[in-house]
Protein backbone atom coordinates (compact mmCIF):
# COMPACT_ATOMS: atom_id res chain seq x y z
CA UNK A 1 0.00 0.00 0.00
CA UNK A 2 1.34 3.81 -0.62
CA UNK A 3 0.25 6.34 1.39
CA UNK A 4 -1.14 9.40 -0.36
CA UNK A 5 -2.39 12.86 1.19
CA UNK A 6 -5.14 14.84 -0.70
CA UNK A 7 -5.14 18.41 0.67
CA UNK A 8 -8.74 20.01 -0.42
CA UNK A 9 -8.30 23.53 -1.53
CA UNK A 10 -10.09 24.76 2.17
CA UNK A 11 -7.18 22.77 3.58
CA UNK A 12 -8.79 20.00 4.74
CA UNK A 13 -6.20 16.70 4.52
CA UNK A 14 -7.25 13.29 3.50
CA UNK A 15 -4.80 10.20 3.50
CA UNK A 16 -5.51 7.12 2.38
CA UNK A 17 -3.65 3.55 1.38
CA UNK A 18 -3.71 3.41 -2.15
CA UNK A 19 -3.15 0.10 -4.04
CA UNK A 20 -0.61 -0.18 -6.58
CA UNK A 21 -1.93 -0.70 -10.04
CA UNK A 22 -4.79 1.95 -9.18
CA UNK A 23 -4.77 5.68 -10.21
CA UNK A 24 -4.11 8.04 -8.09
CA UNK A 25 -7.60 9.40 -9.08
CA UNK A 26 -9.02 5.68 -8.32
CA UNK A 27 -7.57 5.91 -4.95
CA UNK A 28 -9.89 9.30 -4.40
CA UNK A 29 -12.91 7.95 -5.45
CA UNK A 30 -12.58 4.67 -3.31
CA UNK A 31 -11.59 6.66 -0.29
CA UNK A 32 -14.36 9.23 -0.92
CA UNK A 33 -12.00 12.69 -1.63
CA UNK A 34 -14.10 15.15 -2.12
CA UNK A 35 -13.32 17.49 -4.99
CA UNK A 36 -12.33 15.14 -7.74
CA UNK A 37 -15.08 14.36 -9.67
CA UNK A 38 -13.87 11.96 -12.60
CA UNK A 39 -16.40 12.21 -15.12
CA UNK A 40 -15.62 10.19 -17.34
CA UNK A 41 -13.63 7.60 -15.34
CA UNK A 42 -10.30 7.85 -16.26
CA UNK A 43 -10.14 7.98 -19.58
CA UNK A 44 -8.30 11.31 -19.82
CA UNK A 45 -11.07 12.87 -21.48
CA UNK A 46 -12.97 14.86 -19.00
CA UNK A 47 -10.10 16.81 -16.74
CA UNK A 48 -12.28 17.12 -14.10
CA UNK A 49 -9.68 14.82 -12.42
CA UNK A 50 -7.25 18.08 -11.73
CA UNK A 51 -4.78 17.96 -8.96
CA UNK A 52 -1.60 19.78 -8.03
CA UNK A 53 1.81 17.74 -7.47
CA UNK A 54 3.69 19.03 -4.65
CA UNK A 55 7.38 20.19 -5.97
CA UNK A 56 9.19 17.39 -5.20
CA UNK A 57 7.21 14.36 -6.13
CA UNK A 58 6.96 15.89 -9.59
CA UNK A 59 9.97 13.81 -11.06
CA UNK A 60 8.58 10.47 -9.57
CA UNK A 61 5.13 10.63 -11.14
CA UNK A 62 6.11 11.29 -14.54
CA UNK A 63 5.73 13.12 -17.28
CA UNK A 64 1.96 14.42 -18.98
CA UNK A 65 1.27 12.51 -21.82
CA UNK A 66 0.81 14.52 -24.77
CA UNK A 67 -2.62 13.92 -24.22
CA UNK A 68 -3.01 15.12 -20.57
CA UNK A 69 -1.40 17.91 -21.61
CA UNK A 70 -4.03 19.04 -24.11
CA UNK A 71 -6.77 18.48 -21.79
CA UNK A 72 -4.66 20.75 -19.25
CA UNK A 73 -4.45 23.29 -21.74
CA UNK A 74 -8.22 24.23 -21.02
CA UNK A 75 -8.93 23.63 -17.26
CA UNK A 76 -9.29 25.71 -15.12
CA UNK A 77 -6.19 27.36 -13.02
CA UNK A 78 -3.66 25.67 -14.27
CA UNK A 79 -0.55 25.55 -12.99
CA UNK A 80 3.36 24.33 -13.82
CA UNK A 81 2.31 21.85 -11.28
CA UNK A 82 -0.78 20.32 -12.91
CA UNK A 83 -1.66 16.85 -13.40
CA UNK A 84 -4.71 15.09 -14.35
CA UNK A 85 -4.83 12.58 -11.64
CA UNK A 86 -6.05 9.53 -13.43
CA UNK A 87 -2.95 9.56 -15.51
CA UNK A 88 -0.50 9.22 -12.36
CA UNK A 89 -0.46 5.24 -11.89
CA UNK A 90 0.10 4.52 -8.25
CA UNK A 91 3.41 2.88 -7.37
CA UNK A 92 5.70 1.97 -4.16
CA UNK A 93 7.40 4.74 -5.12
CA UNK A 94 4.94 7.65 -4.79
CA UNK A 95 4.69 6.21 -1.19
CA UNK A 96 4.00 9.55 0.56
CA UNK A 97 2.82 11.59 -2.16
CA UNK A 98 0.78 14.81 -1.31
CA UNK A 99 -1.81 16.69 -4.12
CA UNK A 100 -3.40 19.50 -3.44
CA UNK A 101 -6.97 19.80 -5.02
CA UNK A 102 -8.13 22.89 -6.90
CA UNK A 103 -11.07 25.34 -5.46
CA UNK A 104 -13.26 23.43 -8.53
CA UNK A 105 -13.04 21.16 -11.86
CA UNK A 106 -13.60 21.15 -15.16
CA UNK B 1 -35.30 -0.72 4.53
CA UNK B 2 -38.04 0.86 7.01
CA UNK B 3 -41.63 1.30 5.50
CA UNK B 4 -42.35 4.41 4.04
CA UNK B 5 -44.10 6.58 6.73
CA UNK B 6 -47.68 7.48 6.47
CA UNK B 7 -46.86 10.90 5.93
CA UNK B 8 -43.43 13.04 4.82
CA UNK B 9 -41.05 14.00 3.81
CA UNK B 10 -40.69 11.03 1.47
CA UNK B 11 -38.16 12.39 -0.65
CA UNK B 12 -36.81 12.11 -3.97
CA UNK B 13 -37.11 8.36 -5.58
CA UNK B 14 -34.64 7.72 -8.86
CA UNK B 15 -35.28 5.01 -10.87
CA UNK B 16 -32.83 3.35 -12.34
CA UNK B 17 -29.32 3.03 -10.65
CA UNK B 18 -27.26 4.05 -13.26
CA UNK B 19 -24.95 7.07 -14.57
CA UNK B 20 -27.96 9.11 -14.64
CA UNK B 21 -29.58 8.28 -11.33
CA UNK B 22 -26.43 8.33 -9.43
CA UNK B 23 -25.19 11.89 -10.57
CA UNK B 24 -28.63 13.00 -9.21
CA UNK B 25 -28.55 11.78 -5.88
CA UNK B 26 -25.60 13.19 -5.18
CA UNK B 27 -25.95 16.53 -6.73
CA UNK B 28 -28.97 16.59 -4.34
CA UNK B 29 -26.69 15.57 -1.76
CA UNK B 30 -23.83 18.17 -2.54
CA UNK B 31 -26.57 20.91 -2.61
CA UNK B 32 -27.84 19.82 0.66
CA UNK B 33 -31.15 18.42 0.25
CA UNK B 34 -32.15 16.77 3.63
CA UNK B 35 -35.24 14.50 2.90
CA UNK B 36 -34.80 10.76 2.15
CA UNK B 37 -33.41 9.90 -1.53
CA UNK B 38 -34.03 6.24 -2.89
CA UNK B 39 -31.95 4.89 -5.72
CA UNK B 40 -33.90 2.04 -7.17
CA UNK B 41 -32.08 -0.25 -10.02
CA UNK B 42 -33.18 -3.43 -11.09
CA UNK B 43 -29.29 -4.14 -12.20
CA UNK B 44 -27.94 -6.82 -9.16
CA UNK B 45 -25.06 -4.04 -8.32
CA UNK B 46 -24.41 -0.58 -7.44
CA UNK B 47 -23.78 1.81 -10.00
CA UNK B 48 -20.84 1.34 -12.53
CA UNK B 49 -19.37 2.59 -15.70
CA UNK B 50 -20.75 1.28 -18.77
CA UNK B 51 -18.30 2.56 -21.78
CA UNK B 52 -15.21 0.11 -20.73
CA UNK B 53 -17.76 -2.80 -21.11
CA UNK B 54 -16.82 -2.74 -24.62
CA UNK B 55 -13.18 -1.10 -24.32
CA UNK B 56 -10.82 -2.05 -21.81
CA UNK B 57 -13.08 -4.34 -19.28
CA UNK B 58 -14.23 -6.23 -22.43
CA UNK B 59 -10.02 -6.50 -23.72
CA UNK B 60 -9.29 -7.58 -20.13
CA UNK B 61 -7.18 -4.73 -19.50
CA UNK B 62 -9.75 -3.28 -17.06
CA UNK B 63 -10.60 -5.60 -13.98
CA UNK B 64 -14.21 -5.45 -12.67
CA UNK B 65 -13.37 -3.73 -9.19
CA UNK B 66 -12.04 -0.81 -11.57
CA UNK B 67 -15.71 -0.33 -12.50
CA UNK B 68 -17.24 0.64 -9.95
CA UNK B 69 -18.52 4.77 -9.56
CA UNK B 70 -18.71 4.86 -5.82
CA UNK B 71 -17.46 2.57 -3.47
CA UNK B 72 -20.08 0.97 -0.83
CA UNK B 73 -19.47 2.92 1.88
CA UNK B 74 -20.09 6.09 0.09
CA UNK B 75 -23.82 5.19 -0.12
CA UNK B 76 -24.18 5.22 3.21
CA UNK B 77 -22.42 8.06 4.09
CA UNK B 78 -23.91 10.15 1.93
CA UNK B 79 -27.56 8.46 3.24
CA UNK B 80 -28.69 7.30 -0.69
CA UNK B 81 -30.44 4.05 0.08
CA UNK B 82 -29.86 1.85 -2.87
CA UNK B 83 -32.24 -0.89 -3.63
CA UNK B 84 -30.13 -3.43 -6.11
CA UNK B 85 -32.44 -5.83 -8.27
CA UNK B 86 -35.59 -4.26 -7.70
CA UNK B 87 -37.66 -3.52 -10.59
CA UNK B 88 -40.14 -0.86 -10.71
CA UNK B 89 -43.55 -1.79 -12.54
CA UNK B 90 -45.92 0.74 -12.18
CA UNK B 91 -46.38 4.42 -11.31
CA UNK B 92 -49.25 5.53 -10.02
CA UNK B 93 -49.22 9.39 -10.32
CA UNK B 94 -52.74 10.17 -8.69
CA UNK B 95 -51.17 8.62 -5.47
CA UNK B 96 -47.62 9.56 -6.05
CA UNK B 97 -46.35 6.31 -5.51
CA UNK B 98 -44.10 3.47 -7.18
CA UNK B 99 -44.70 0.14 -7.28
CA UNK B 100 -41.82 -2.54 -7.16
CA UNK B 101 -41.78 -6.15 -9.15
CA UNK B 102 -42.57 -7.84 -5.44
CA UNK B 103 -45.22 -5.79 -4.41
CA UNK B 104 -43.73 -3.00 -2.74
CA UNK B 105 -45.35 1.10 -2.60
CA UNK B 106 -43.05 3.64 -2.46
CA UNK B 107 -44.07 7.12 -1.87
CA UNK B 108 -42.02 10.41 -3.23
CA UNK B 109 -42.60 13.78 -3.11
CA UNK B 110 -40.11 14.29 -6.44
CA UNK B 111 -39.38 11.24 -8.96
CA UNK B 112 -36.63 10.98 -11.44
CA UNK B 113 -36.95 8.71 -13.97
CA UNK B 114 -33.31 7.76 -15.35
CA UNK B 115 -33.87 4.59 -16.70
CA UNK B 116 -31.76 4.07 -19.51
CA UNK B 117 -32.48 1.93 -22.86
CA UNK B 118 -32.08 -1.28 -23.75
CA UNK B 119 -30.02 -2.80 -26.62
CA UNK B 120 -32.30 -3.52 -29.86
CA UNK B 121 -32.23 -6.78 -31.19
CA UNK B 122 -32.94 -6.38 -34.74
CA UNK B 123 -36.32 -8.82 -35.81
CA UNK B 124 -34.76 -11.38 -38.08
CA UNK B 125 -34.72 -15.39 -38.59
CA UNK B 126 -32.60 -16.92 -36.26
CA UNK B 127 -32.18 -13.15 -33.72
CA UNK B 128 -33.34 -15.67 -30.61
CA UNK B 129 -30.61 -18.53 -31.26
CA UNK B 130 -27.84 -19.19 -29.17
CA UNK B 131 -24.61 -17.71 -29.55
CA UNK B 132 -26.28 -13.93 -30.86
CA UNK B 133 -25.37 -11.46 -28.11
CA UNK B 134 -26.51 -7.89 -27.39
CA UNK B 135 -24.16 -5.14 -24.92
CA UNK B 136 -25.43 -2.93 -22.58
CA UNK B 137 -25.32 -4.53 -18.87
CA UNK B 138 -22.33 -6.00 -17.35
CA UNK B 139 -24.07 -9.40 -17.54
CA UNK B 140 -24.45 -9.21 -20.86
CA UNK B 141 -20.35 -7.67 -20.91
CA UNK B 142 -19.55 -11.20 -19.19
CA UNK B 143 -21.49 -13.21 -21.32
CA UNK B 144 -19.96 -11.91 -24.66
CA UNK B 145 -16.49 -11.68 -22.68
CA UNK B 146 -16.94 -15.47 -22.04
CA UNK B 147 -18.19 -16.07 -25.65
CA UNK B 148 -15.34 -14.65 -26.77
CA UNK B 149 -12.78 -16.98 -24.80
CA UNK B 150 -14.41 -19.70 -27.24
CA UNK B 151 -15.28 -18.13 -30.16
CA UNK B 152 -12.92 -18.25 -33.63
CA UNK B 153 -15.61 -16.35 -36.62
CA UNK B 154 -17.31 -13.14 -35.08
CA UNK B 155 -19.48 -11.45 -36.91
CA UNK B 156 -21.08 -7.58 -35.82
CA UNK B 157 -23.98 -6.50 -36.99
CA UNK B 158 -23.88 -2.33 -36.64
CA UNK B 159 -20.95 -0.40 -37.64
CA UNK B 160 -21.83 2.28 -34.47
CA UNK B 161 -19.36 2.97 -31.63
CA UNK B 162 -20.19 0.13 -29.79
CA UNK B 163 -20.30 -2.66 -32.81
CA UNK B 164 -16.81 -1.20 -34.03
CA UNK B 165 -14.99 -0.93 -30.44
CA UNK B 166 -16.03 -4.79 -29.65
CA UNK B 167 -14.61 -5.51 -33.30
CA UNK B 168 -11.43 -3.68 -32.26
CA UNK B 169 -11.29 -5.50 -28.96
CA UNK B 170 -11.95 -9.02 -30.71
CA UNK B 171 -9.20 -8.32 -33.29
CA UNK B 172 -6.91 -7.69 -30.10
CA UNK B 173 -8.09 -11.17 -28.91
CA UNK B 174 -6.76 -12.43 -32.58
CA UNK B 175 -10.57 -13.42 -33.46
CA UNK B 176 -11.91 -13.38 -37.01
CA UNK B 177 -13.79 -9.87 -37.56
CA UNK B 178 -17.19 -9.22 -39.73
CA UNK B 179 -18.57 -6.30 -39.07
CA UNK B 180 -21.39 -5.79 -41.32
CA UNK B 181 -23.52 -2.73 -41.78
CA UNK B 182 -26.30 -1.99 -43.84
CA UNK B 183 -25.64 1.95 -44.26
CA UNK B 184 -23.15 2.63 -46.91
CA UNK B 185 -20.12 3.70 -44.20
CA UNK B 186 -19.34 3.17 -40.40
CA UNK B 187 -20.77 5.65 -37.64
CA UNK B 188 -23.00 7.05 -40.63
CA UNK B 189 -25.85 8.46 -37.92
CA UNK B 190 -23.25 10.75 -36.26
CA UNK B 191 -20.30 10.90 -37.86
CA UNK B 192 -19.09 12.91 -41.28
CA UNK B 193 -18.93 10.91 -44.10
CA UNK B 194 -15.12 11.51 -44.08
CA UNK B 195 -14.68 10.32 -40.46
CA UNK B 196 -16.76 7.27 -41.20
CA UNK B 197 -14.53 6.22 -44.27
CA UNK B 198 -11.37 6.85 -42.29
CA UNK B 199 -12.31 4.72 -39.74
CA UNK B 200 -13.77 1.77 -42.33
CA UNK B 201 -10.30 2.07 -43.71
CA UNK B 202 -8.53 2.02 -40.09
CA UNK B 203 -10.89 -1.32 -39.44
CA UNK B 204 -9.90 -2.87 -41.97
CA UNK B 205 -6.28 -2.37 -41.89
CA UNK B 206 -6.46 -4.08 -38.96
CA UNK B 207 -7.99 -7.25 -40.49
CA UNK B 208 -12.12 -6.62 -40.01
CA UNK B 209 -13.82 -7.81 -43.11
CA UNK B 210 -16.31 -4.44 -42.93
CA UNK B 211 -18.79 -4.81 -45.28
CA UNK B 212 -21.32 -1.94 -45.76
CA UNK B 213 -24.28 -1.42 -47.69
CA UNK B 214 -24.99 -4.57 -46.10
CA UNK B 215 -28.19 -5.43 -45.04
CA UNK B 216 -28.43 -8.55 -42.91
CA UNK B 217 -31.78 -10.84 -43.63
CA UNK B 218 -31.20 -13.78 -41.10
CA UNK B 219 -28.65 -15.24 -38.00
CA UNK B 220 -28.33 -19.16 -39.18
CA UNK B 221 -28.03 -22.52 -37.46
CA UNK B 222 -30.22 -24.97 -35.75
CA UNK B 223 -29.68 -23.95 -32.11
CA UNK B 224 -27.08 -22.15 -32.07
CA UNK B 225 -25.84 -19.21 -34.23
CA UNK B 226 -23.60 -20.56 -37.54
CA UNK B 227 -23.46 -17.38 -39.61
CA UNK B 228 -25.61 -14.21 -40.64
CA UNK B 229 -27.10 -14.69 -43.94
CA UNK B 230 -26.74 -11.03 -46.07
CA UNK B 231 -28.70 -9.80 -48.57
CA UNK B 232 -27.75 -11.85 -51.92
CA UNK B 233 -27.96 -15.15 -49.82
CA UNK B 234 -24.29 -14.85 -49.02
CA UNK B 235 -23.62 -16.82 -45.26
CA UNK B 236 -20.88 -15.27 -42.90
CA UNK B 237 -19.16 -17.88 -41.30
CA UNK B 238 -20.14 -17.06 -37.08
CA UNK B 239 -20.03 -18.71 -33.98
CA UNK B 240 -20.54 -15.57 -32.23
CA UNK B 241 -22.77 -12.50 -33.59
CA UNK B 242 -22.91 -9.45 -31.87
CA UNK B 243 -26.04 -7.60 -32.72
CA UNK B 244 -24.98 -3.65 -32.23
CA UNK B 245 -27.81 -2.06 -33.52
CA UNK B 246 -29.07 0.65 -31.20
CA UNK B 247 -30.63 1.48 -28.15
CA UNK B 248 -34.67 1.64 -27.58
CA UNK B 249 -35.38 3.54 -24.23
CA UNK B 250 -36.85 2.82 -21.71
CA UNK B 251 -40.11 5.23 -21.36
CA UNK B 252 -42.79 1.79 -20.85
CA UNK B 253 -43.66 3.00 -17.38
CA UNK B 254 -43.97 6.98 -18.33
CA UNK B 255 -45.64 5.76 -20.80
CA UNK B 256 -48.40 3.78 -19.18
CA UNK B 257 -48.81 6.57 -16.74
CA UNK B 258 -49.66 8.89 -19.60
CA UNK B 259 -46.43 11.18 -19.63
CA UNK B 260 -45.30 12.24 -23.24
CA UNK B 261 -42.95 10.28 -24.95
CA UNK B 262 -41.38 10.61 -28.32
CA UNK B 263 -38.14 8.70 -28.67
CA UNK B 264 -37.80 9.25 -25.06
CA UNK B 265 -39.46 11.08 -22.23
CA UNK B 266 -40.24 14.32 -23.74
CA UNK B 267 -38.33 17.07 -20.96
CA UNK B 268 -37.90 20.59 -20.83
CA UNK B 269 -34.72 22.30 -19.87
CA UNK B 270 -35.04 22.08 -16.92
CA UNK B 271 -35.33 17.81 -17.19
CA UNK B 272 -38.62 17.84 -15.85
CA UNK B 273 -41.83 15.61 -17.79
CA UNK B 274 -45.29 17.08 -17.99
CA UNK B 275 -45.73 15.90 -14.70
CA UNK B 276 -43.77 18.67 -12.30
CA UNK B 277 -43.04 16.15 -9.30
CA UNK B 278 -41.41 13.87 -12.05
CA UNK B 279 -38.13 14.51 -14.17
CA UNK B 280 -36.40 11.91 -16.39
CA UNK B 281 -32.87 12.16 -16.87
CA UNK B 282 -30.07 10.51 -19.24
CA UNK B 283 -30.42 7.71 -22.23
CA UNK B 284 -34.33 8.23 -21.52
CA UNK B 285 -34.67 11.40 -22.06
CA UNK B 286 -35.66 13.82 -24.67
CA UNK B 287 -34.70 17.04 -24.15
CA UNK B 288 -35.34 20.58 -26.08
CA UNK B 289 -32.32 21.70 -27.83
CA UNK B 290 -32.44 25.71 -28.77
CA UNK B 291 -28.71 25.48 -29.67
CA UNK B 292 -29.40 22.90 -32.27
CA UNK B 293 -33.08 24.06 -32.64
CA UNK B 294 -35.06 20.63 -32.36
CA UNK B 295 -35.27 17.89 -29.37
CA UNK B 296 -32.56 15.65 -29.10
CA UNK B 297 -31.83 12.29 -26.96
CA UNK B 298 -28.32 11.92 -26.54
CA UNK B 299 -26.59 8.82 -25.29
CA UNK B 300 -23.40 9.20 -23.89
CA UNK B 301 -21.65 9.93 -20.03
CA UNK B 302 -21.74 13.76 -20.25
CA UNK B 303 -25.13 13.95 -20.77
CA UNK B 304 -26.07 11.33 -18.10
CA UNK B 305 -24.08 13.05 -15.50
CA UNK B 306 -25.16 16.77 -16.55
CA UNK B 307 -29.00 16.26 -17.04
CA UNK B 308 -28.70 14.56 -13.35
CA UNK B 309 -26.94 17.40 -12.61
CA UNK B 310 -29.72 19.86 -13.53
CA UNK B 311 -32.39 17.98 -12.35
CA UNK B 312 -31.27 17.89 -9.09
CA UNK B 313 -30.69 21.70 -8.92
CA UNK B 314 -34.24 22.49 -10.02
CA UNK B 315 -35.65 19.88 -7.22
CA UNK B 316 -33.56 22.09 -4.93
CA UNK B 317 -35.36 25.06 -6.37
CA UNK B 318 -32.89 26.66 -8.68
CA UNK B 319 -33.97 27.85 -12.14
CA UNK B 320 -31.71 25.67 -14.91
CA UNK B 321 -31.80 25.90 -18.34
CA UNK B 322 -29.80 22.93 -19.82
CA UNK B 323 -29.04 22.99 -23.30
CA UNK B 324 -25.40 21.18 -23.51
CA UNK B 325 -22.95 20.82 -26.29
CA UNK B 326 -22.94 17.38 -26.42
CA UNK B 327 -19.74 15.02 -26.43
CA UNK B 328 -18.30 11.76 -25.61
CA UNK B 329 -15.38 9.56 -26.85
CA UNK B 330 -14.70 6.39 -28.06
CA UNK B 331 -11.45 4.27 -28.39
CA UNK B 332 -10.77 1.85 -30.84
CA UNK B 333 -6.92 0.11 -31.23
CA UNK B 334 -4.70 3.28 -30.74
CA UNK B 335 -7.14 6.04 -31.52
CA UNK B 336 -9.01 7.97 -29.17
CA UNK B 337 -11.62 9.72 -31.03
CA UNK B 338 -13.45 12.48 -29.37
CA UNK B 339 -16.92 14.14 -30.85
CA UNK B 340 -18.35 17.82 -29.53
CA UNK B 341 -21.11 19.07 -30.89
CA UNK B 342 -23.67 18.00 -33.50
CA UNK B 343 -22.47 18.15 -37.48
CA UNK B 344 -26.29 17.59 -38.87
CA UNK B 345 -26.84 20.80 -40.88
CA UNK B 346 -23.06 21.61 -41.59
CA UNK B 347 -22.59 23.75 -44.66
CA UNK B 348 -18.85 24.36 -44.00
CA UNK B 349 -16.27 21.84 -42.96
CA UNK B 350 -12.59 21.93 -42.92
CA UNK B 351 -9.93 19.76 -41.68
CA UNK B 352 -6.79 20.55 -39.46
CA UNK B 353 -4.35 18.23 -39.70
CA UNK B 354 -3.23 14.96 -41.82
CA UNK B 355 -5.25 11.72 -41.70
CA UNK B 356 -2.05 10.08 -43.00
CA UNK B 357 -0.54 10.52 -39.69
CA UNK B 358 -3.28 9.59 -37.51
CA UNK B 359 -4.29 12.84 -35.95
CA UNK B 360 -6.03 15.37 -37.43
CA UNK B 361 -9.43 17.45 -36.89
CA UNK B 362 -13.07 18.22 -38.50
CA UNK B 363 -14.53 21.45 -37.86
CA UNK B 364 -17.86 21.88 -39.21
CA UNK B 365 -19.90 25.19 -39.82
CA UNK B 366 -23.33 26.30 -40.45
CA UNK B 367 -24.08 29.72 -41.22
CA UNK B 368 -20.44 30.59 -40.48
CA UNK B 369 -20.75 29.42 -36.81
CA UNK B 370 -18.78 26.37 -35.56
CA UNK B 371 -21.19 23.39 -34.62
CA UNK B 372 -19.20 20.36 -34.29
CA UNK B 373 -15.62 18.92 -34.36
CA UNK B 374 -14.72 15.33 -34.94
CA UNK B 375 -11.05 14.86 -33.64
CA UNK B 376 -8.93 12.21 -33.64
CA UNK B 377 -5.83 11.84 -31.28
CA UNK B 378 -6.33 15.40 -31.04
CA UNK B 379 -7.50 16.32 -27.77
CA UNK B 380 -6.32 20.50 -28.02
CA UNK B 381 -8.36 21.01 -31.23
CA UNK B 382 -11.32 19.04 -29.59
CA UNK B 383 -11.37 20.79 -26.28
CA UNK B 384 -11.09 24.37 -27.76
CA UNK B 385 -14.10 23.69 -30.32
CA UNK B 386 -16.65 22.50 -27.12
CA UNK B 387 -15.40 26.06 -25.73
CA UNK B 388 -16.24 27.42 -29.19
CA UNK B 389 -19.16 25.93 -29.69
CA UNK B 390 -20.40 26.60 -26.39
CA UNK B 391 -19.56 30.30 -27.10
CA UNK B 392 -21.03 30.57 -30.16
CA UNK B 393 -18.07 31.41 -31.72
CA UNK B 394 -16.67 31.69 -35.22
CA UNK B 395 -13.68 30.94 -36.24
CA UNK B 396 -11.95 31.65 -39.37
CA UNK B 397 -11.95 28.67 -40.99
CA UNK B 398 -8.75 29.37 -42.75
CA UNK B 399 -7.18 30.28 -39.80
CA UNK B 400 -8.21 26.58 -38.15
CA UNK B 401 -6.82 24.88 -41.42
CA UNK B 402 -3.59 26.19 -40.65
CA UNK B 403 -1.59 24.10 -37.60
CA UNK B 404 0.86 26.88 -37.39
CA UNK B 405 -1.94 28.85 -35.64
CA UNK B 406 -2.57 27.76 -32.06
CA UNK B 407 -5.90 26.64 -30.61
CA UNK B 408 -5.73 28.81 -28.07
CA UNK B 409 -5.93 32.15 -29.95
CA UNK B 410 -9.32 31.03 -31.51
CA UNK B 411 -10.55 31.53 -27.69
CA UNK B 412 -8.73 34.87 -27.08
C1 LIG C 1 -20.83 -0.74 -24.24
C2 LIG C 1 -21.09 0.72 -24.06
C3 LIG C 1 -20.08 1.65 -24.32
C4 LIG C 1 -20.29 3.02 -24.15
N1 LIG C 1 -19.27 3.89 -24.39
C5 LIG C 1 -19.45 5.21 -24.14
C6 LIG C 1 -18.38 6.14 -24.30
O1 LIG C 1 -17.28 5.79 -24.68
N2 LIG C 1 -18.59 7.44 -24.01
C7 LIG C 1 -19.82 7.89 -23.59
O2 LIG C 1 -19.97 9.08 -23.33
N3 LIG C 1 -20.86 7.03 -23.44
C8 LIG C 1 -20.70 5.71 -23.70
N4 LIG C 1 -21.75 4.83 -23.53
C9 LIG C 1 -23.07 5.37 -23.17
C10 LIG C 1 -23.21 5.61 -21.67
O3 LIG C 1 -22.77 4.49 -20.96
C11 LIG C 1 -24.66 5.92 -21.36
O4 LIG C 1 -25.00 7.11 -22.04
C12 LIG C 1 -24.93 6.10 -19.88
O5 LIG C 1 -24.63 4.94 -19.18
C13 LIG C 1 -26.38 6.49 -19.66
O6 LIG C 1 -26.69 6.49 -18.31
P1 LIG C 1 -28.18 6.35 -17.79
O7 LIG C 1 -28.11 6.46 -16.32
O8 LIG C 1 -29.07 7.25 -18.55
O9 LIG C 1 -28.63 4.89 -18.21
P2 LIG C 1 -28.08 3.50 -17.68
O10 LIG C 1 -26.66 3.61 -17.31
O11 LIG C 1 -28.50 2.51 -18.70
O12 LIG C 1 -28.91 3.24 -16.34
C14 LIG C 1 -30.27 2.92 -16.33
C15 LIG C 1 -30.53 1.86 -15.29
O13 LIG C 1 -31.92 1.77 -15.02
C16 LIG C 1 -32.27 0.41 -14.85
N5 LIG C 1 -33.74 0.29 -15.02
C17 LIG C 1 -34.43 0.45 -16.18
N6 LIG C 1 -35.76 0.29 -15.95
C18 LIG C 1 -35.91 0.02 -14.63
C19 LIG C 1 -37.03 -0.24 -13.78
N7 LIG C 1 -38.28 -0.27 -14.26
N8 LIG C 1 -36.82 -0.48 -12.45
C20 LIG C 1 -35.55 -0.44 -11.95
N9 LIG C 1 -34.46 -0.20 -12.71
C21 LIG C 1 -34.62 0.04 -14.03
C22 LIG C 1 -31.43 -0.27 -15.88
O14 LIG C 1 -31.31 -1.65 -15.65
C23 LIG C 1 -30.10 0.47 -15.71
O15 LIG C 1 -29.33 -0.11 -14.71
C24 LIG C 1 -21.56 3.46 -23.70
C25 LIG C 1 -22.59 2.54 -23.45
C26 LIG C 1 -22.37 1.18 -23.62
C27 LIG C 1 -23.47 0.20 -23.33
S1 LIG D 1 -11.08 11.17 -14.90
FE1 LIG D 1 -11.59 12.20 -16.74
S2 LIG D 1 -9.68 13.03 -17.34
FE2 LIG D 1 -9.21 12.04 -15.49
Amino acid sequence: MTKITYIEHDGTSHTVDAPEGLSVMEAAIRNMVPGIDADCGGACACATCHVYVDGDWAGKTGERSSMEESMLDFATDVRDTSRLSCQIKVTAELDGLTVHLPEHQG
Amino acid sequence: MTQSPLSGPFGTVIIGAGQAGLSAATELRKRGYQDPITLIGDEASLPYQRPPLSKAYLSGDLTLDRLWLKPEAFYEKSQIEVLTNTRVTTLDRARQLVITKDGREIAYDYLILATGGTARRIPIPGADLMGVHVLRDLIEADGLSAALDQARHVAIIGAGYIGLEVAASARKRGLDVTVIEAAERPMARTASALLGGWFGAIHRGYGVDLRVNTPVEAIVGDDKAEGVRIAGGEVITADLVLMATGLTPNTQLAESAGLSCNDGIEVDDSARTDDPLIYAIGDVANLPSARYGRSLRLESVHNAIEQGKAAAASIMGEAVNYDPVPWFWSDQYELKLQITGLIEGADQRVRRGDPEEGRFALFHFKDGRLIACEAVNAPQEYIAAQRMIAQDKRPDPEALRDVTVAMKTFLA
